[in-house]
């Protein structure tokens, strides 16, 4: 299993990859605990004091000023070589807390050390067993409140502050090889079960989920509202973060498992809860939390006031920047976007791109308490944009035809933290001033996609239209399922897969308690 | 694929498109609407359902060229397809269960109104339908309306039916009395000024709304429109409201949004209804 043989270092570096015949497919499926026992004996030589001795690689990014012009990914990724220099500074712990902290519980130190040993094609097969998007977490996932968060080369020792293992670095470079190399992977097609799922919405919970149901052999169908699959990946996560074709080599894998996607299907509308009940087995309801939330001022319906959803879905979904796109997009050369989360970077950022001069983020409380991506937002400040913070708006101003001019902010101050935990922000009397703008973007959260629950009054909600579920999916109707933002509310992509295998390991229980279908005949077909 | 198997041209810039779609053939209701996608770069246009055969797989929707985008569906043939249909989106309309309902049309929006006149008459309904154009060559569904009820026909010139605005034939029906209801779709001024005529007689009346959306399914929120001064999704909550809670000075303002892209847009204007012409008015 372990053994590294000629042929495999001639496929890794692209050079003789098509020689690989069924024969030659390398043994990729690592032993789950054969990694574990040959750390002791084989750390491809190096030490812990060794280890210690690598500092932290890092990315390799596209020049600020270059990219904050184009659409083109930001993150380069590692080269091979760096890649496995990060690796060894994996100090593989007997119990590692990374796994702990992935929500999808990758096992990460024994990814991580096949790639020191330079074993990519096992590296990978590890990875995808246990995640089913790794090129998107990767990419987009806030590894610095997870995986990395909690790795034991981030602690200080004696005062000097450490520096995690960049985990998401090295799952990007793993995936990404995966995608290239599909041909070294051993892709078994699974025994079909007999059992049918319908998964409604193909975000990352909905996409986790038919991928982990498919791998069991259940035949799984995604329902997906809009023309594209993907949900929030395509037309929320800008291409400058996620490009879109990598979303889509990641669907295409879900289909060569044979997960059937149906698009233009709105479950509330196209068709009812209750009839995906009739004709599947069990039902795992992914609809996000897609309804903008606005601020509720005024002046909030002049014209140049979007959501964060319609600005991102005009851009990235729909393609409006290019030049011979047919969807229009508003410009503006001073852009303000209301809100601290990844949502509100991926708005600026985007508006950067499309020329604002002027592009500034307007948050409440300060930079402590952004809640995005530390990636994301020193990528932001690189490409120059500016921060406002401690600022909350209180009307959007226009002009006399209607256009929006500005917002009316005032100062804040932090007094005690309220029920988040995070200092309640207070404003400071007399402290109004005006940001000009003459493009503003909302992106202060959304909340729970009525249409399904709606039309599926048996299926229960809370107050806040969120369904109610328990920890593996389990909604109060047999067979039915939910997980991602539809029952937590807007989070971020790796909660809602953690959801969705999650509540796939339940319906595959589920299933496999189900009397066994009677034989169909030929009256009853 | 959604294939095209009919076309008729029913005014210079206006086109029926007959469109296979079976599921939502079955199932739509009146007031509901599709958002279209002709295939890939191209934009998605929500179009209200104009008519359905069940039987056949197939709904109608009627298309105003306005810019690039409707164009490209007004020059459609048989044998063509729509890339992407999905839906029935927007909550049906709300039908008045006994006595008489007046269904207002102008310009496309008579394609709109049509199928509610339908479901009205089907259901016992008296209906009586306005319905207005610029001159003899825009009236549209006159014949299939006048298949459910009586129809006024009005111009503006005069040169078919009676001259002058459908409001003034609205007004006198709402003088005569024993109106239920009245169902006005059409340009924003026209439906604000059916809302204006039937205000003070109490009358109960719906218009249906067009305003810019994207995804026609919450997402966006660019389709919020003021009703008794709270904020509502076309889309979802609508497209249909209480005309006389709407705030249609801010709809026809935020339908202005993207005139600056049309007018860049190869294709002349081409006013409907005499009154007002607006960037979403493809319905």
């Amino acid at each position: 299993m372990d053994a590294m043989t000629q042929d495999d270092r001639a496929g890794e570096d692209g050079s003789a990859p098509e020689r690989r015949g069924t024969d030659g497919a390398p043994t990729a499926r690592p032993h789950a605990h054969g990694a574990g026992r040959e750390r002791r004996t084989a750390r491809g030589g190096l030490s812990t004091k060794e280890r210690m001795a690598i500092d932290r690689q890092s990315m390799p990014a596209q020049d600020a000023h270059d990219r904050a012009a184009n659409f083109g990914e930001v993150n380069l990724g590692f080269t091979e070589q760096l890649a496995m220099l990060e690796a060894q500074r994996c100090l593989l712990c007997k119990k590692p807390t990374c796994i702990e902290g992935c929500p999808v519980r990758v096992n990460i130190p024994q990814f991580i050390e096949l790639l020191a040993r330079g074993d990519l094609a096992a590296a990978a097969s590890s990875l995808l067993s246990d995640n089913a998007l790794p090129c998107v977490t990767g990419r987009v996932c806030p590894q610095e409140s997870q995986c990395e968060g909690v790795c034991l080369r981030g602690r200080t020792l004696r005062g000097v502050p450490g520096e995690p293992v960049a985990i998401g670095h090295l799952e990007r470079f793993v995936a990404d090889w995966a995608l290239e190399h599909a041909d070294q992977l051993n892709g078994v097609m699974p025994e079909p079960s007999g059992r049918s799922v319908a998964v409604v919405g193909s975000g990352p919970g909905g996409l986790t989920a038919a991928g982990e149901l498919a791998r069991r052999g259940h035949q799984v169908t995604i329902f997906e509202a809009f023309h594209a699959a993907g949900g929030v990946l395509v037309y929320g996560i800008p291409e400058f973060r996620l490009p879109k074709e990598i979303v889509q080599v990641e669907i295409d894998r879900l289909v060569q498992l044979g997960v059937e996607i149906r698009p233009n299907s709105i479950v509330g509308r196209t068709y009812t809860l209750a009839e995906l009940r009739e004709e599947f087995d069990a039902v795992f309801v992914a609809v996000g939390a897609g309804l903008p939330v606005f601020m509720n001022l005024p002046g909030e319906n002049l014209k140049g006031v979007y959501s964060a959803n319609e600005y991102l879905t005009r851009v990235n979904l729909m393609g409006a920047h290019r030049p011979d796109a047919r969807t229009p997009v508003l410009t503006g050369k001073r852009v303000a976007v209301v809100g601290g989360g990844n949502v509100a970077m991926d708005a600026v950022r985007t508006a950067r791109r499309l020329g604002a001069e002027d592009a500034v983020i307007v948050y409440r409380r300060s930079r402590d308490e952004l809640p995005a991506r530390l990636e994301e937002v020193h990528h932001a400040e690189e490409e120059g944009v500016r921060f406002q913070f401690l600022t909350a708006p209180l009307e959007v101003l226009g002009d006399e035809t209607g256009w929006v001019q500005g917002l009316r902010c005032a100062r804040m101050e932090l007094g005690e933290p309220d029920e988040s935990g995070r200092r309640r922000p207070v404003t400071v009397p007399g402290s109004e001033f005006v940001v000009d703008a003459d493009l503003v973007v909302v992106a202060i959260g959304t909340r729970a996609n009525p249409l399904l629950t709606q039309a599926s009054p048996d299926l229960p909600v809370n107050r806040w239209g969120y369904l109610v579920a328990d920890e593996d999916g389990r909604s109060a109707l047999p067979g039915v399922f939910a997980g991602g933002d539809i029952v937590r509310g807007a989070a971020t992509v790796i909660l809602a897969m953690g959801d969705g295998k999650r509540a796939a390991a339940a319906i595959d229980e589920y299933l496999r308690g189900l009397p066994a279908a009677a034989p169909v005949t030929a009256d009853a077909g | 694929m959604f294939p095209i198997r009919g076309t008729t041209r029913l005014a210079p810039t206006v086109t029926r498109l007959v469109v296979e779609a079976p599921r939502i053939a079955r199932i739509r209701k009146p007031g509901q609407f599709v958002i279209v996608r002709l295939g890939e770069g191209a934009e998605r246009i929500p179009l209200t359902i104009a008519d359905a055969d069940p039987d056949a797989g197939t709904i109608t929707l009627v298309v105003q060229r306005v810019g690039n985008s409707t164009a490209d569906l007004v020059a459609l043939e048989v044998g063509q397809a729509l890339q992407d249909v999905a839906g029935p989106l927007g909550k049906p309309t709300d039908l008045i269960e006994r006595g008489r309902a007046v269904c207002v049309g102008g310009g496309v929006g008579t394609a709109v109104v049509h199928p509610i006149a339908q479901a009205l008459s089907a259901a016992g309904i008296e209906v009586t339908s306005v319905i207005g154009g610029r001159s003899r060559e825009w009236v549209i569904y006159e014949d299939e309306l006048r298949a459910v009820g009586e129809v006024v026909v009005c111009t503006d010139d005069g040169s078919h039916g009676r001259k002058g605005f459908v409001t003034e034939a609205l007004s006198e029906l709402c003088a005569a009395g024993g109106l239920d209801a009245v169902y006005a779709v059409g340009p924003v001024p026209m439906m604000r000024a059916c809302a204006e005529v039937t205000r003070p007689y109490g009358i109960p009346t719906t218009v249906s709304l067009n305003s810019i959306m994207v995804d026609g399914t919450g997402m966006c929120g660019g389709c919020r429109v003021s009703v008794d001064g709270t904020n509502q999704y076309a889309c979802v909550d609508g497209p249909e409201f209480d005309a006389h809670q709407v705030d249609f000075a801010l709809l026809a303002d935020r339908l202005t949004t993207y005139r600056e892209f049309e007018q860049r847009s190869a294709v002349p204007a081409a006013p409907a209804a005499g009154t007002a012409r607006c960037a979403a008015e493809v319905r």
